[in-house]
């Protein structure tokens, strides 16, 4: 019965994953917009299902939102900058020049970091970037400190946490780049740096693309990081979980979560016309 | 498909960028060292350099009950997880890959976005479904069922790529010759599938193992992961430096199974796709 | 078209999924909660009409277990110091297995509560209200818990802990803000406040607070001094012109702020790689601090500090409730009130605690049973419309204000 219909295949098949992510995780993140139209009660911290535009209204105007918006795409933005540009020679290095045994030990090398928690590796940077730490410790002879807890501090640490997630998709993309190009391309008389820009790069792009759809992302929603080597420093995700953790404010937690939704959702369509969402 | 090809890139450019690597990878290591050094290190703050070094950390850690309690949670539930990210993400990819259909798109679309939108957006969503849609209390399979829906992409992803690679030719070929459908997917589709399978699901075990920031909205009180032991003790005098030898731990054992993805997946890229 | 059928079908299922949370929302006390709370309850006893939650009548046999939110320090098992642990002598006495969470802002306690999943929190006075007005706690039968005989009658049936005459929980005890500073690099040692308000602090880019909106009390009590035209008396009780004065102050401190904490050992970290030499703290901070040979020192300046007065609280439905009470007799329980105290550095609750501590001149430094002093302290409470010291010409800015404030401080 099964090998006759088809549509039955497809749909005993798409079923159990449809009902779970669209209508399980949609819903849910549906029933979390939908709060974010409520208001609340800020005594007692209940939700009052009493229709209203002032969570938005609040988001929108008051100054200091739109500053921490700002703020965050920015990290973000330069997070994933930093990141493509350190991630690609190395995925470069580690697809076309290293010999395969190589390849094999460089690829358990950078996922090795993976796996000591993010917590971790966070709190490493914190000791590092400490007055006392190893920063200031390599910096003194040059008479220089560390640059402290603060936003140059949450990049770097963004970034260094990231890292991974951006290798790994280009590198995949740049081993799928057939040789006989670069051949053709050093054949036709053109130096590395001419290949590497007009054939390498353009081909791995949708690879860079899908890369940063990560670091973008797990840039945006942060606050885990921030909290601890951002000083005094706050990004988007503190406001959502301040509000949803310590101010019970639920209602407006929602309306600030909008934000990056709407722009990881505008990031996804643009990613998808590169064929990015091809090589994740 | 290998790199090594010496005639495509200059000399100079591969000096580069196997300097650049090393260094990178210096850097790299450089605060997992630190960790490293600090699971020894005699002061519980870690002042730099260390004043002297002790075995006491690792003494204690090994006779820690909550570390040792939320390392058992932690790899229940990252098995767990990956179990139902198995099964739903080759269901999925099988659908995507082997029919048409109007909605092909958004389906794939909806796959991707635990994993695309910010986790404290999908932590909060889930807490908020949990408690008030679902009335569930938190606990156990709260944490496996989040740590499930963004673990599906990678299956998926995996398996996607494989199905893409392998075209459905054996398939036909195995019904034609008058097996049934679910005969075909045992003996012809699944072993094919079956080093995606593996390479997925080991990116699944490792993304659920170290998430913390989805697992804190949807943990209850009485069961903590690693992550989120670590959390709980990262600042407390006399666990920090445990911390630090659990993590020293988990690096340097997270060695074996990435170096049995590797071997298994056959093709270093494939056992790398859907990474996250 | 079958295609489009089953699209709009798992849409319209989404969107039942989505409604369904909605119209669940906010457990059965919530219209009680409503019509108590809604901006309107007062909490200088002038009452408000918490919901309706059943008291417990009589103890019954011992659970298993017990689920206890508290302040970090509060329910020590030795995991932190092998010799501080009030909690495991607890567990062995009623087999209550004991799992603890800390928090590190009252507003984390009051939304931990609404999870439903502890059964016992140690609440600040800002917390306090808000737990009894949403209706997570329940009236403790103070019959039930025999050690409450001997806490301090100034304790009892206070504004933060009672309302209309029924006690809310037991106290716990009760201390200042303390400002503490490295004792190697701040000279002279700061005597006040001013220190760490001050615009042109030389220790710019040094400077902690504590990471709440309540901390805007801080700001308050300092102007309560240094600008007394402003009409304050009460730092929780802030018009919109009071609390605009409060927020320019702090948003000055802001530029010298090394980073905000919430988590106390943060800040023991801080100040001993020196990234933050000077700002609020706690006592225990400065004791664990010392402990680890860092070089700090603390004191209650003469104008006084915010401080706070807690009371541990039972869950509205705990399922551990008769563990629940056997924890707070314990915790008030002249043995275990010393250690918590002399560990955490506050004023026990029970009188006879103070026999029991090892510095035997702990109960004078912390001037416990002085009604006089613990008078002094601005305890921790929930700011809201109808001010605190009287006023009624003008309307007070509430919580929800604070906190768009203290985001907009941060920046």
């Amino acid at each position: 019965m099964l090998h006759r219909n088809p549509r039955l295949r497809l749909g005993l098949l798409l079923t159990p994953p449809v009902l779970w992510l669209g209508v399980a995780y949609l819903g849910a993140l549906g029933a979390l917009f939908l709060t974010s139209l409520w208001g609340q009660n800020s005594f007692t911290g209940e939700i009052e299902r009493t229709w209203t535009l002032d969570n938005f209204r609040t988001l929108f105007t008051v100054e200091v939102y739109r500053t921490i918006t700002v703020r965050t795409l920015l990290v973000a933005g330069l997070v994933t900058v930093v990141d493509a540009l350190i991630a690609f020679p190395i995925a470069l290095y580690m697809a076309k020049v290293a010999r395969p045994w190589a390849q094999r030990w460089l690829v358990i090398a950078v996922l090795m970091p993976l796996w000591a928690s993010y917590l971790v590796k966070a709190y490493a940077w914190r000791g590092m970037l400490s007055e006392e730490g190893l920063v200031a410790w390599v910096a003194a002879p040059f008479g220089l400190g560390s640059p402290g807890y603060g936003l140059p501090a949450t990049i770097v640490t963004l970034a260094y946490l990231w890292l991974p997630y951006m290798i790994l998709p280009i590198y995949a993309g740049l081993e799928r780049l057939p040789d006989s190009l670069l051949e053709a391309s050093a054949d036709l008389g053109a130096g590395t740096a001419h290949t590497l820009r007009r054939v390498v790069l353009p081909m791995a792009f949708p690879a860079v693309v899908a890369g940063s759809i990560f670091t973008f992302s797990l840039s945006m929603g942060d606050y885990i990081a921030v909290r601890i080597v951002g000083g005094a420093s706050q990004l988007l995700g503190n406001v959502v979980y301040d509000n949803v953790g310590a101010a019970n404010n639920l209602p407006f937690a929602a309306a600030v979560a909008t934000v990056p939704v709407v722009v990881m959702l505008a990031y996804l369509a643009a990613a998808r016309r590169t064929g990015a969402l091809e090589n994740l | 498909m290998k790199g090594g090809d010496a005639m495509t890139l200059s000399r100079t450019a591969r000096g580069l960028l196997l300097g650049f690597v090393v260094v990178a990878l210096v850097v790299v290591y450089t605060p997992l060292a630190l960790v490293v050094i600090n699971s020894f290190n005699v002061n519980r703050t870690f002042a730099w350099p260390p004043t002297g070094l002790t075995l006491r950390w690792w003494e204690v850690a090994l006779n820690s009950g909550g570390a040792r309690g939320a390392l058992v949670v932690s790899l229940e539930v990252a098995a767990l997880a990956t179990l139902f990210a198995l099964l739903l993400g080759t269901m999925a990819a099988l659908a995507l890959q082997r029919y048409r259909f109007f909605g092909r798109h958004a389906v794939s679309l909806v796959i991707i976005l635990p994993i695309a939108l910010p986790g404290i957006v999908t932590g909060i969503a889930l807490n908020n479904a949990f408690r008030t849609v679902f009335g569930w209390e938190l606990g156990f399979l709260t944490i496996v069922v989040a740590h499930a829906t963004f673990c599906i992409v990678t299956v998926f992803n995996n398996v996607q790529a494989r199905l893409r690679r392998l075209g459905g030719n054996l398939e036909e070929a195995s019904m034609d010759l008058g097996a049934g459908t679910w005969t075909t997917f045992r003996l012809v589709t699944f072993p094919m599938l079956r080093s995606a399978l593996l390479a997925g699901a080991l990116l699944s075990f490792g993304l659920s193992f170290d998430e913390i920031i989805v697992t804190t909205f949807t943990a209850g009180a009485q069961e903590q992961t690693l992550p989120i032991w670590i959390f709980n003790n990262l600042f407390r005098p006399n666990q920090a430096p445990v911390v630090n030898v659990i993590a020293a731990v988990l690096v340097v054992a997270s060695a074996i199974p990435i170096y049995l993805a590797q071997r298994l997946s056959g093709s270093t890229s494939e056992g790398l796709t859907g990474a996250r | 078209m079958r295609r489009v059928q089953t699209l709009a079908g798992a849409c319209v299922l989404a969107l039942v999924v989505a409604a369904c949370g909605t119209t669940s929302e906010s457990g059965g006390n919530g219209d009680g909660g409503g019509a108590g709370g809604g901006g309107g309850g007062a909490t200088t006893g002038a009452g408000f009409t918490p919901p309706d939650v059943p008291m417990k009548k009589e103890l019954g046999p011992m659970e298993d277990q017990i689920n206890i939110l508290a302040w970090p320090g509060y329910a020590e098992d030795g995991t932190n110091d092998p010799t501080v642990d009030w909690v495991t002598p607890f567990e062995k006495q009623t087999g209550c297995q004991a799992n603890v969470k800390y928090f590190g802002t009252s507003d984390e306690a009051v939304n931990l509560m609404k999870t439903g999943e502890y059964d016992v929190v140690s609440a600040s006075g800002d917390a306090s209200l808000r737990l009894i007005a949403s209706g997570d706690v329940a009236p403790v039968n103070t019959d039930l818990i025999p050690n409450y005989a001997d806490v301090y009658d100034f304790l009892k049936d206070r504004d933060w802990n009672s309302v209309g005459g029924q006690m809310y929980g037991v106290p716990h005890g009760y201390g200042a803000n303390l400002l503490m500073w490295r004792t190697d690099v701040v000279k002279p040692a700061p005597q006040s406040w001013e220190a760490v308000f001050e615009a042109d602090s030389p220790y710019a880019g040094k400077i902690t607070a504590y990471d709440s909106p309540i901390y805007i009390a801080d700001a308050a009590l300092y102007l309560m001094n240094s600008q007394p035209d402003l009409g304050i008396k009460n730092p929780y009780a802030l018009d919109e012109k009071q609390l605009a004065a409060a927020v320019d102050v702090l948003t000055t401190q802001r530029e010298n702020i090394s980073e905000y904490w919430s988590d106390y050992l943060k800040e023991v970290q801080a100040f001993t790689t020196g990234d933050s030499v000077l700002g609020t703290t706690w006592q225990v901070i400065v004791n664990v601090a010392q402990d680890e040979k860092v070089p700090v020192d603390a004191v209650l300046p003469p104008e006084g500090s915010t401080g706070w007065s807690d009371t541990w609280m039972v869950a509205a439905d705990s399922q551990h409730s008769n563990c629940a009470y056997a924890w707070l007799d314990h915790i008030i329980s002249p043995k275990a009130n010393a250690a918590v105290a002399e560990y955490f550095g506050e004023s026990p609750a029970n009188g006879k605690a103070c026999a029991l501590t090892v510095d035997k001149g702990f109960c004078d430094t912390y001037h416990a049973g002085d009604a006089d002093y613990a008078a002094k302290l601005w305890y921790w409470t929930t700011p809201i419309e109808q001010c605190l010291d009287g006023r009624t010409d003008v309307q007070c800015t509430d919580y929800g204000r604070w906190t768009q404030a203290w985001t907009e401080v941060k920046g």
